[in-house]
């Protein structure tokens, strides 16, 4: 219990260790506490803007979303209608195949029937010229009466 | 080795001192010294005839073991800091730092970057040093007494020269910045014209404050020793008993401890920011 020179030991160890606390352990600690709520502080800084980020691309993309709908329905509906002008333009082209083909036939069908008539005719001539070769009992010279004959032939 | 009570209890509170004795005196063994020696006390008289040219190696060396505890695990986490998620000790003594800070911020306004770091050295050095009243009264000392040591003491701050000490160096610092801030003159007009502003009053005023001024660091001191020492005596006196019993005392007190222990720290570190922060503004 005595008062003595360990007194001023501990005075000094005291200051010493103060010192030291003062020198090297109390800034580090602080500076990186300081750091740590300034990056804690920037972190959540930047979840905020992150979050808001989000909300804008989501805007965006549903407003993207719904501009390609619009398009695939214009898309769509032009495509009807392309087909639908397709379809009109097939049966116009059929139609016209159609009539050409019958003109084409019915062309044919006058070609023979003009045949048949001329084959006829020629048939009727020969009729008429053997009748009149028999009604005449005399030759007819096909060559001098063939004008007659032919005029008969065309009246038929 | 102590054998009745009353040795036994005197023993245990008496330090390990190394000092002078004067030529001429007649130690405990019966030699007498023909010139002044530097030595180590063998019992209490001759510690106490050493008077104030004597060291208390126990005291000295467990509270600088204590620090050198405190700088090295503040100092490692300090280097390792990182401002990434911390690690259990970086935690532990950020959590310490924070604490400090907190109180400091609460009490002392001004602006000074001594006080935190002070108050931080005080607040787990002072809890290291009473740390050790924890510790059994009879197994460093009797460690000590097997390796011929004639007395020893493991407690710092139960030695009036260790909390003197401390209070000591806070002293130094509350004249220093009492100096500092209010300049000598300023501090002398504090001390000669408060709290009675008339030239008459003079003596009594400085009277009443130097008074309050020495009774700064005597009751720091004195509170953290008489805690501590009173702690000590009663540890000492459980130990006393039979062994079997012992435990129903000592169980409990140790446990009263845990507030005992933090609480004289806390006290300690919260006054020394309160004086230094009274020495750093003017009194109206």
């Amino acid at each position: 219990m005595n008062i003595n020179l360990t007194l001023f030991g501990q005075t000094l160890a005291f200051a010493i260790f103060v010192w030291f606390c003062m020198k090297l352990v109390w800034p580090p600690i602080t500076a990186a506490m300081a750091a740590r709520q300034k990056k804690i502080a920037e972190g959540l800084d930047a979840a905020g803007r992150a979050q808001q980020d989000l909300k804008l691309a989501q805007d965006k993309v549903s407003n993207t979303l719904r501009e390609t709908k619009e398009q695939a329905a214009q898309i769509i509906e032009q495509a009807n209608k392309h087909a639908n002008a397709i379809i009109e333009e097939a049966k116009q082209q059929a139609r016209v195949e159609g009539e050409r083909l019958v003109a084409g036939a019915r062309a044919e069908i006058e070609q023979e029937v003009n045949r048949a008539r001329d084959q006829l005719r020629n048939q009727v001539a020969a009729l008429a010229v053997a009748g009149a070769e028999k009604i005449l009992e005399s030759q007819v010279d096909a060559k001098v009466h063939n004008e007659l004959v032919e005029k008969l032939a065309s009246q038929l | 080795m102590a054998s009745t009570p009353a040795e036994y209890i005197q023993h245990h509170l008496q330090n390990l001192t190394y000092g002078k004795l004067p030529a001429g005196y007649e130690r405990a063994d019966g030699s007498v010294l023909d010139q002044a020696t530097w030595t180590i006390a063998q019992t209490g008289l001759e510690a106490r005839d050493m008077g104030f040219m004597a060291f208390h190696l126990d005291t000295l060396g467990w509270s600088l073991l204590m620090g050198a505890i405190f700088i090295l695990l503040f100092r490692s986490a300090a280097k390792s800091a990182t401002t990434g998620v911390p690690g259990k000790l970086q935690n532990f003594v950020e959590m310490c730092v924070e604490f400090v800070e907190g109180v400091v911020k609460d009490t002392f306004h001004g602006r000074n970057a001594l006080i935190a770091p002070l108050a931080l050295t005080i607040f787990v050095w002072v809890f290291l040093m009473n740390s050790l009243k924890w510790i059994p009264v009879d197994y460093i000392p009797g460690l000590a007494s097997l390796l011929g040591l004639p007395a020893f003491k493991i407690v710092p701050t139960a030695d009036p020269n260790g909390t003197f000490g401390l209070s000591l160096g806070v002293f130094i610092l509350i004249l220093f910045y009492s100096v500092k801030v209010k300049g000598f003159g300023g501090f002398s007009k504090e001390l000669a014209f408060t709290p009675f502003n008339h030239w008459s009053l003079v003596p009594f005023n400085l009277f009443l404050e130097i008074l309050g001024l020495l009774t700064k660091p005597l009751s720091l001191a004195l509170r953290l020793f008489g805690n501590m020492y009173a702690g000590e005596v009663v540890f000492i006196l459980i130990a006393l008993l039979p062994f079997y019993v012992q435990w129903t005392l000592n169980v409990p007190w140790a446990i009263f401890h845990i507030l005992v222990i933090p609480l004289q720290a806390f006290i300690f570190m919260v006054l020394t920011v309160v004086y230094l922060s009274s020495a750093h503004e003017e009194h109206h």
